[in-house]
């Protein structure tokens, strides 16, 4: 299949049109624009909705109504747009709507500044708005994951009746890269038979959060929260990159883990056993995955772009079986592949030592 | 010899048969049936999607018999954006308070209306939040005590936002009128103008709201009936009852000139 040069931006509006998308809402703000006017001149023409709404407020409470309305709906932002959501996003969940969020991180807090940043981890993996909800999180690493994300996003998001979100990042968003055109693995097209579209030869629908007598909320909870656990159990996924013998083990997510990558076959050279463990779905985490691939490890090492958000996760899994190490930058900062070499050959070779000093003093 | 009886009222199908929760003499329950009347009006209950707002008519779901969906407060606009941009067949509108359309949902209202969105909103301004127990709205009048303008509205706060003088200056809107229901002349002529403006989405025409003046006694510390003699007395001083916007009408005037 040909390849296409294209930044990851592009690829989630390629991603959105394949998916299906029928209905986009959504406000300026860098460094995603490449996805509001790219979805702007492939939707009009499709004859589907397009719409630049007066604030993000509005653009996810547009995709609330699209979505009640039984259609595919997504929008797209970074941090401080996505912060404006939080608010639909909690309605979209307590309503059971599906659709599509997709944040183009960049640096915070506040308007930090458009740089490249990983610093809405916390807010897209727990919940982040009010109430008791979780929403399934999908971390891309490349353009092609990219496309391939954004639309696996809306069966997903089709099947549990949830919100989900694509946590990507500016670097991913405006890096080109070859991505092939292609319509990855679907699911299979679940129906809507709660839709809103008139009370015609049926009892009227109400699709709302609302449940003010307190057993009927307590339900509500219930359910969802069974939900929850079934996401949690059928949907993690993560990437094992070279873990089988790995020694040492890096974990990252998104533009992380293509550090981690070159910096694993680079320690690889030199005879190092260095693997990486990549989450895809950061919510749920996956924790068995990441287990599964310490096996031989002496050494877990998380980098992240921010000062530790995903490392709660980590020694949530880890429980304490093996030490963590942990590098992280903020600000549009971020490791070199060099540093990361150089962190890996360290803690390689203190682990060595101590295994050499234990065998002498027995 | 009894004459013959004559059935005068009957309540419309599109309004179920519930009793509702609203305090008595409010306005709220009045609207509901001026609104489900319109539906009957154009037999359209069947592709009618409502969009319930943040306050004490968030309950309108359980009175009119129509698909309803939730909103955010404040943001019925734009979910009923949402709805007509996915479904344009579909008759939509959204049932909105004071606090929810002219403060938090100041923003969607404006933009819904300058885009000339093709959704009906019925907004009913009854100067105070009702739902979270008398507090002061955008709409308050100068003067009036409320839970938080204890010696009333006054300088500190500004004056009343007026919804309709406001959205009349933009170009796009069809309809905007402020009607009452504080006798049965005004209720009739409120139905009237709820009619008119459900017409113009149906015609294609744009963006229609109808204000209705609406009495709040409970936090207006008024006995019911006294609370809709405020209305006359005090409320259409500050809100002046009218058609501030009819597009059709001038197009009409324009042909004849
Ligand atoms: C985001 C948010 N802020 C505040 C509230 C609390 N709240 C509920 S209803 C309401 C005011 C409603 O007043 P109005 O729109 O005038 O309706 P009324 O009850 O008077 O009919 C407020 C502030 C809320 N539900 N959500
Ligand atoms: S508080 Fe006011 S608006 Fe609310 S139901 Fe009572 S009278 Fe009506
Ligand atoms: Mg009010």
């Amino acid at each position: 299949m040909t390849k296409v040069l294209m930044s990851g931006n592009d690829a989630v509006v390629e991603g959105a049109i394949r998916a299906g998308v029928d209905c986009y809402f959504g406000y300026p703000i860098t460094p995603q624009n490449e996805i509001i006017a790219g979805m702007a001149a492939r939707l009009l023409p499709l004859g589907r909705v397009f719409l630049q709404s007066e604030s993000e407020l509005a653009a996810i409470s547009m995709v609330h109504g699209a979505a009640a309305a039984g259609k595919r709906a997504m929008t797209t932002s970074s941090s401080p747009g996505v912060s404006l959501m939080q608010e639909g996003i909690s309605y979209l969940a307590g309503s059971r709507l599906p659709a599509v969020i997709v944040n183009i991180q960049r640096g915070g807090p506040g308007l930090g500044n458009i740089a490249p940043a990983q610093g809405d981890y916390f807010q897209a993996t727990r919940g982040g708005g009010n109430g008791d909800y979780r929403t399934i999180v999908l971390a891309p690493d490349s353009a092609q994951e990219m496309l391939d994300f954004t639309f696996q996003a809306f069966d997903l998001a089709d099947q549990y009746r949830s919100p989900v979100i694509v946590l990507s990042d500016g670097r991913l968003g405006q890096m080109m890269e070859p991505v092939e055109l292609r319509d990855p693995p679907a699911r299979k097209r679940v129906k809507k038979p709660w839709a809103l579209t008139g009370a015609k030869d049926r009892d009227a629908f109400f699709v709302c959060s609302l449940r003010l007598p307190v057993p009927e909320l307590a339900e509500h909870n219930r359910v969802l929260d069974k939900v929850f656990r079934e996401i949690e159990r059928r949907e993690p996924r993560a990437e094992a990159y070279r873990t089988d013998d790995a020694r040492l083990v890096f974990t990252g997510y998104g533009a992380c883990a293509r550090l981690c990558r070159e910096a694993v076959d680079l320690l690889r050279d030199e005879g190092l056993k260095a693997g990486l463990l990549r989450p895809i779905t950061l919510w749920p985490f996956p924790h068995k995955k990441l287990l599964a691939s310490l096996k031989k490890a002496k050494t877990l090492v998380v980098i992240e772009l921010s000062y530790g958000q995903m490392l709660d996760d980590v020694r949530l899994a880890v429980e304490g079986r093996v030490p963590i190490e942990f590098l992280g930058y903020a600000g549009g900062e971020a490791p070199s592949i060099k540093e990361l070499v150089a962190l890996g050959r360290k803690l390689l070779k203190k682990s060595s030592r101590k295994k050499a000093s234990k065998g002498k003093r027995r | 010899m009894i004459a013959t009886e004559k059935k005068v009222f009957t309540r419309s199908p599109v309004l179920t048969p519930k009793i509702t929760h609203y305090c008595p003499g409010c306005g709220h329950g009045v609207v509901h049936r001026l609104v489900a009347e319109a539906i009957e009006h154009y037999g359209i209950r069947e592709r009618t999607v409502c969009v319930a707002p943040v306050g004490c008519s968030v309950l309108i779901y359980k009175y009119i018999d129509v698909d309803m969906s939730e909103a955010a407060h404040g943001r019925a606009p734009a979910v009923a954006t949402g709805i007509k941009r996915a479904r344009p067949n579909l008759f939509v509108m959204t049932y909105q308070g004071d606090g929810d359309l002219a403060a938090i949902g100041t923003a969607e209202i404006i933009h819904a209306a300058n885009r000339g969105e093709n959704i009906s909103v019925i907004f009913v301004n009854n100067a105070v939040y009702g739902m979270t127990g008398g507090q002061m709205a955008p709409t308050t009048i100068l003067g009036q005590k409320t839970t938080t303008t204890p010696t009333g509205r006054s300088a500190n706060e500004g004056p009343p936002i007026k919804v309709c003088e406001m959205l009349s200056t933009m170009d796009a809107p069809s309809y905007i009128a402020r009607v009452t229901v504080d006798k049965p002349a005004a209720v009739r002529k409120a139905k009237r103008a709820i009619i008119t403006a459900f017409g113009r989405q149906l015609d294609n025409k744009g963006f229609s709201l109808v204000e209705i003046l609406s009495p709040c006694p409970t936090y207006w510390r008024l006995p019911p009936v006294k609370a809709v003699k405020r209305i006359e007395e005090w409320m259409v001083h500050t809100f002046p009852l009218g058609v501030y916007k009819d597009k059709e009408a001038a197009n009409a005037d324009n042909k004849q000139s």
